[in-house]
Formats: structure tokens, C-alpha cells, sequence
């Protein structure tokens, strides 16, 4: 499998993070989306007429919309699917319209309306948060059970990656909770913005 | 209008990124740049046309007059070497805080993990630093540190040798041991335009000796090393740089650090700084 990937991409990551979790190798092809535009190549283009990333190619089969991504790479592994992920993945969508916008605009100059992107990030934070508590409130940690699905892993990054865009994760700590569990979970990476958990201290 | 500030070198874009004219910021004041026909031009918000010099694959200017030529990077221009234009990146820094990172090795195991450093290895060991004065620059010398994977072009963890050098207060080079090529020095620069004295685009750009890797790999790895920093530059406190000793403790591994704050102060470079009363 080949990921056509952007190092500083929110959705990129999505894609490296669920391959790294579930042991399952891609090899990567480095695309200059910025400053170079490499995702609007004749040669990109050819592959993904709508010039997006990330750009998965596993033997004929061309993918170019991460969640089908995320499908496609765990669609032998039914522990990473519950019924609740489809409206996860479409939230993963409002996040990446919202924080992920601001990011990019705060970090590459990218044009937006930032005031409007930073405050529906908020509301989607908001939403976020509150149906996190509630998990926490049944012992669950993760978004839609005890253990995580691709719904969790298409919301973190952009999630993670609020700061980036002048959003902070202060006042969310069931949020920062669940962050926590995904970045402890096994074979996690990070990228950049989004640090590895450090070892927790053991008292003696 | 401040000399000591204002003559100075900025850069203010990336001559390949420039397809329109623009407006952007430089010491807090709007200045707008473009290139027509092979000739890129800026000018301050009266309209007037500021200095330029083109090299590096960026355009400098200046809002004052500068009384020295930009400065140059000779290894840059030998033969064979790929000239990497990395793009800009934002931060919300001090444009002084996001060169004294740049300057910083100690970490490198805590923030560039398994790439510029892996712990155990976190040991900064005795290095040489000056401030040279017949060329008004400071200059870190012998610098030597254990990395996992020193550039993309490196395979395998090996002890990399660094020179740092501040030829201009928001400008910083970097030579460093190049794996394919033993004996010759790749150089990686940051070149720092200040938006304001806390917020500034960063344009890093590199002259590398790899025949292997193709741009958008070289690009990609230098974003990815920035980006790691961009998080922990938002995030330091205080927000200007502190000139003078009291704010901060540095160790045995920050003389770079401290010899450029103390060159700052020398030349009476403010912007972005603090200055402690006693």
C-alpha cells in the first residue's frame, strides 16, 4: 500500500496513525503541499482528479476520502468498527472544516474566515466534550465504547491539533483524558504538534 | 525609527512563492511585495519602494539603510549541492525566541525523539562559542551530538558535528556533517521575517548534498522538524526574550544562547526582547 502523504497533514496522519496501530505497513510518498502544490500535479491529479490528500493506493484500488481510508485498512478487523462510527466520521468531517481550516490558516497563511473557523471549532469541541463526559460517566473511555474504532482515530488529530490554530484545549478534560488513552494506546506515532505521552512517573 | 532595528536585513518571501502581489507585515508595519518580469520590488504603506536583495531564493528588504550588505553563505554556492526552498511557517513568538530554538541542541531527545536525538544520549557536551567581532557575528563551534537520523539523507544514528552562526539578529545558519559527503558541511538556514515582536513567519531554506532523496522528501523532513517546534515556541514564557540574566537559568548547554543575547544587547536589538530592570 502506497499513502501519498503530507507530513503536516491532519488527514495523512489519520491514515499513518491507524496503520501504525493496527502493525500494518505503507510506504510513503512524500507530496510537497506546501509551498510546492504537488497535491495539484498533472501526476497527483491523475491519480486524484480532485487533488486532496491523503491518496491511497493498495494494488488497483485507488482511495482519496480518509474515512474510506480507515474503512478499508481495518476492513478485516471488526474490533475497529462499531454502528455508532458512521456520524463519528461525518463530525471527523466538521472538525477538519473548523479547527482543521484554522490550523491551516494560522500555519501556512491559508485564506479563511478565521474568527468563523475558530468559533465552529468550539461548538464542535463543545459537543465533543459532553458526550465524552457522559462516556466517562459509563466507564467508557473512548467515543463509542470501551475500546477504540475508527471513529476515535478520524477525530483525534484535528482534535490534537486545535492549538495549532489558536484553539485551546484547556477547558476540555475529558477531551484531554481521551487524547491521553489514544496516545497510550500501542504502536501509537506522533506528528508534529502532537507529542508522544511520555513514560508515566512510578512511584518506588 | 529605530537604527539598530530598522537597518537591518528581513526576509520577506519566497522569490518561487510570489505569483501576486502581496501585503505583509514586517516589524509590525504593513509593507507590500511582488515580482514582475524577473525584478521583485517592496514597498512600505506611503507607497515608497524599500531596499531589496535577492538571494537565497528569498527576497530581503529593509525599512531603514542598512549600512552592510546582506550576508552571504559561501559553502551555499559550491557545486553540486540541492538548494531546498522549505516554505513559511507561522509561529506566535517572539522572532528572537524562534532563533535561540533554533540554536538549542539540549532538545533535541525530548522534542525531535528518534529523529535529532534519542534518549539516553542527552548530554550536551563542552563546545566553543564567540562572538567574532571583525565580522559582528556569533558563532558556536564543535558541537557534537548522538542523532538517531541526523537528515533525511542519514541511515542509521551517528554523531553529528554542528556550527551554528548569527549573522544577522533574526537570522541563523547552521553547518552540520553531512552523512553522503564526510568532510563537507550541509548548511540549513532560518531565516526569521518579524510580523511583530511575538509573531513571525518562518522561512527555513537549505543547500544539502543528497542525491537520493527527492524535494518533496527534504521539504517534508525539515517541515516536520519545525512543526515540532512551532508547539513549544507558542507555549514560552516569558513571550520576549529575556537580555538580560534573572528571568532565566541557563546551564553549561545554552552558551550559544547566552552569547546571543548578550550580542543583542551589544547592538541594541530590542525587538521582541525584554529588558529586566535590576
Amino acid at each position: 500500500m502506497i499513502l501519498y502523504d503530507y507530513v503536516l497533514s491532519a488527514s495523512c496522519y489519520k491514515v499513518r496513525l491507524m496503520a501504525a496501530l493496527l502493525g500494518k505497513a505503507l510506504t510513503l510518498h512524500a507530496v510537497n503541499f506546501h509551498p510546492g502544490r504537488e497535491h495539484k500535479s498533472a501526476e497527483m491529479l491523475a491519480l486524484n482528479p480532485q487533488g486532496t490528500l491523503p491518496v491511497l493506493t493498495d494494488g488497483d484500488t485507488v482511495l482519496t476520502d480518509s474515512a474510506d481510508i480507515l474503512r478499508h485498512l481495518t476492513v478485516d478487523q471488526p474490533e475497529w468498527h462499531t454502528e455508532e462510527d458512521e456520524r463519528w466520521l461525518a463530525f471527523a468531517s466538521d472538525l477538519n472544516n473548523s479547527l482543521g481550516l484554522a490550523r491551516l490558516h494560522d500555519v501556512i497563511g491559508y485564506e479563511a474566515v478565521i474568527d468563523t473557523a475558530r468559533a465552529a471549532g468550539v461548538m464542535a469541541l463543545r459537543k465533543l466534550e459532553a458526550h465524552l463526559t457522559e462516556q466517562r460517566f459509563d466507564g467508557l473511555i473512548f467515543l463509542t465504547g470501551k475500546a477504540p474504532t475508527i471513529a476515535d482515530i478520524a477525530c483525534f488529530p484535528n482534535t490534537a491539533l486545535a492549538p495549532d490554530g489558536g484553539v485551546s484545549l484547556d477547558p476540555y478534560p475529558s477531551i484531554r483524558l481521551w487524547m491521553r488513552a489514544i496516545r497510550s494506546l500501542p504502536g501509537f506515532i506522533e506528528m508534529p504538534g502532537i507529542h508522544r505521552l511520555h513514560e508515566l512517573a512510578h512511584p518506588a | 525609527m529605530n537604527a539598530a532595528i530598522d537597518n537591518h536585513w528581513y526576509p520577506v518571501a519566497m522569490i518561487s512563492g510570489i505569483d501576486a502581489p502581496r501585503e505583509t507585515l514586517l516589524l509590525g508595519k504593513k509593507i507590500t511585495l511582488g515580482c514582475e518580469e524577473g525584478t521583485c520590488w517592496v514597498k512600505d504603506a506611503s507607497g515608497n519602494a524599500l531596499p531589496t536583495v535577492e538571494r537565497f531564493g528569498h527576497l530581503w528588504t529593509s525599512p531603514g539603510q542598512p549600512n552592510r550588505d546582506l550576508f552571504t553563505i559561501p559553502e551555499a554556492d559550491s557545486p553540486g549541492r540541492r538548494l531546498v526552498d522549505v516554505g513559511s511557517v507561522k509561529v506566535k513568538c517572539s522572532p528572537l525566541r524562534a532563533v535561540e530554538n533554533f540554536l538549542d541542541i539540549a532538545h533535541f531527545p525530548f522534542v525531535h525523539t528518534d529523529i535529532l536525538g534519542a534518549e539516553p544520549h542527552t548530554e550536551v557536551d563542552r563546545y566553543d562559542v564567540k562572538i567574532r567581532e571583525e565580522v559582528d557575528e556569533v558563532w558556536a563551534t564543535k558541537v557534537k551530538f548522538f542523532q538517531p537520523q541526523a537528515a533525511k539523507s542519514a541511515e542509521g544514528g551517528i554523531t553529528t558535528e554542528y556550527m551554528y552562526r548569527v549573522p544577522a539578529p533574526t537570522c541563523s545558519v547552521l553547518y552540520k556533517t553531512c552523512p553522503p559527503r564526510p568532510g563537507e558541511w550541509d548548511v540549513i538556514t532560518l531565516f526569521v521575517q518579524p510580523l511583530t515582536d511575538e509573531w513571525c513567519e518562518v522561512w527555513p531554506w537549505m543547500a544539502l548534498y543528497d542525491d537520493d532523496s527527492t524535494m518533496s522528501e527534504m521539504v517534508s523532513f525539515q517541515q516536520l522538524i519545525f512543526m515540532q517546534d512551532r508547539s513549544i515556541l507558542e507555549n514560552q514564557l516569558p513571550r520576549k526574550l529575556p537580555l538580560d540574566p534573572g528571568m532565566e537559568v541557563p546551564t553549561q548547554a545554552d552558551m550559544t544562547s547566552v552569547a546571543y543575547r548578550r550580542w543583542l544587547k551589544k547592538i541594541g536589538y530590542t525587538y521582541g526582547a525584554q529588558l529586566v530592570a535590576a
